[in-house]
């Protein structure tokens, strides 16, 4: 078990972290990693600011900060674990390889996901920062639920790790390198999930897509752990 | 053979047939390119709707997803374009074929443009029949100048890029996904430019898309004249020197390219 662990996820992680970084400096890395993010937020923080008669210690102002701050890791982790797998068979040609290996795929797949996760921490953690530095979101780090925190993100990146293989093993048996696929998953559940606004927002018959998605579940219980009062809460999320 | 105008025409015809009929045969692309901006579009609309925000920003959400349509196709297959083909092996070709790159890079800007607004036509139409939108369109014609002015200056930056991205390596696809959000959010695509106030409204006018969009809001919106950024007929001079000094930068940087390449022997981005 640990040496089909030091075999396939380690080298696995490291080739994803490669794959990611090192076509540029890391301090260049960083700065990528970083823009995409904090830009999708401030289009949020701007929207907030051009509506002008909703303050920012509005509580739905924290829900839409933190959501769309944590929704970074769905579109890197489920978008990225699919996309990896047509990276590997289109652009690298190696899938086959690995197929072939004596390693455990589904093992080399996370392994491949944790470097999504990696890049996706250094861009939320900036985006939080940058929320409680210059934004005015009321997360406290000292009254931040750090083992409920942490507990929904194993839980959550799992979920989403687990949906990405799914995805990209049905991308594999799709014609014309659909690489939009993991991204139009993602989007969509950008939608349903509650990431930027409450679930009963959307027309009653699209809302139990959202009671059936994990990351409403996993968002709620983050919102809930960082934000340290007057949380808005997700009907019917307990 | 032809050669002169007729050629450049002929090419400007050759290449953008391509962009206008077979984009439209890859019909998952055909999906997605409309479907993930609609998206973000009723992403940001349910946000307004949770904010009670007036009704003519919904409309200003549904506009902006449009636009992001333009330049997702001005960013992927106009500036990225020639390091593809770089990529795929064509782009010598390109460059020892007796027609001109300008004429090249034309076509595949009118194709892409001719493309793209059906894609953004579908949005708009989708976003007026779930969110019901209603427009107030103050003048048609000023309306219909700035679209093909913005199309102009925002096509005529793509070709600049072209010419100026084939010179990256693999940075050029980092740069390019890190030229979205950003631009959406310098370029005020879904809510009103003047929320940044004058001196950044101004640094952002960089991009056509930013006046652009003031414009149409202005034009397509009854509260429209009163969060714009600047007059429209300052915005349309604007986009018409926008338009002129994008087209001549790419023409420069085109040449510069061919004489790089000419004295010494290679396209790829090896040498830097």
């Amino acid at each position: 078990m640990l040496n089909t662990f030091r075999r396939t996820f380690v080298p696995a992680a490291w080739l994803g972290w490669q794959v990611e970084s090192s076509w540029t400096h890391p301090v260049m890395f960083l700065s990528f990693s970083a823009v995409k993010p904090i830009a999708g937020v401030l289009i949020l923080v701007f929207m907030f600011r051009a509506v002008s008669h909703i303050s920012s210690t509005s509580p739905l102002y924290a829900y839409i900060y933190v959501g769309n701050a944590l929704y970074i890791y769905v579109a890197a982790i489920l978008a990225g674990t699919s996309f990896s797998i047509l990276d590997d068979r289109e652009r690298y040609r190696a899938l086959k390889y690995v197929y072939i290996a004596p390693i455990s795929v589904p093992l080399y797949l996370f392994g491949r996901a944790v470097a999504r996760f990696l890049t996706a921490t250094i861009a939320v953690t900036i985006t939080l920062l940058a929320g409680i530095l210059f934004f005015s979101v009321p997360i406290g780090l000292l009254t931040t639920n750090w083992p409920m925190l942490i507990s929904a993100l194993l839980l959550g990146v799992l979920c989403m790790t687990a949906m990405g293989i799914i995805l990209g093993a049905w991308t594999l048996t799709l014609r014309s390198e659909p690489h939009f696929l993991g991204e139009a998953v993602s989007a969509a559940l950008y939608l349903f999930s509650g990431a930027v606004f409450p679930i009963s927002l959307l027309p009653k018959v699209l809302q139990p897509i959202g009671f059936l998605t994990p990351m409403t579940y996993w968002l709620e219980l983050s919102r809930r752990a960082l934000l340290v009062n007057d949380v808005l809460q997700t009907p019917g999320t307990g | 053979m032809d050669s002169g105008w007729r050629l450049f025409l002929r090419t400007i015809f050759a290449r953008a047939y391509p962009r206008l009929i077979g984009q439209q045969r890859e019909k998952a692309w055909l999906f997605f390119e409309t479907f993930l901006p609609f998206v973000a579009v009723a992403g940001y609309v349910y946000v307004y709707r949770a904010m009670q925000a007036p009704a003519d920003y919904i409309g200003f959400a549904v506009i902006g997803g449009a636009m992001t349509a333009f330049w997702l196709n001005v960013i992927w297959s106009m500036s990225a374009q020639l390091y593809w083909e770089k990529d795929n092996g064509n782009l010598a070709l390109y460059i020892m074929a007796p027609n001109s790159l300008m004429a090249i890079l034309l076509g595949m800007a009118l194709g892409g443009m001719l493309a793209t607004t059906l894609r953004a036509a579908v949005i708009i139409i989708v976003g007026i029949l779930a969110f019901h939108v209603s427009f107030s369109v103050s003048h048609f014609g000023a309306l219909f100048a700035v679209f093909l002015i913005t199309m102009s200056a925002l096509y005529g930056m793509g070709m600049l890029f072209a010419s100026m991205f084939l010179l990256y390596g693999r940075n050029m696809w980092q740069i390019n996904i890190a030229m979205q959000e950003p631009i959406y959010f310098i370029s005020g695509l879904y809510f009103p430019e003047k929320t940044f106030g004058a001196a950044i409204s101004l640094a952002a006018s960089i991009v056509p898309m930013t006046l652009g969009m003031d414009a149409m809001r202005q034009l397509l919106f009854s509260s429209g004249p009163a969060i714009g950024f600047l007059s429209v007929r300052t915005e349309i001079l604007a986009l018409v020197v926008l338009a002129i000094a994008f087209v001549t930068a790419a023409k420069y940087w085109l040449d510069k390219m061919e004489r790089l390449a000419i004295k010494e022997g290679t396209l790829t981005d090896r040498r830097r």
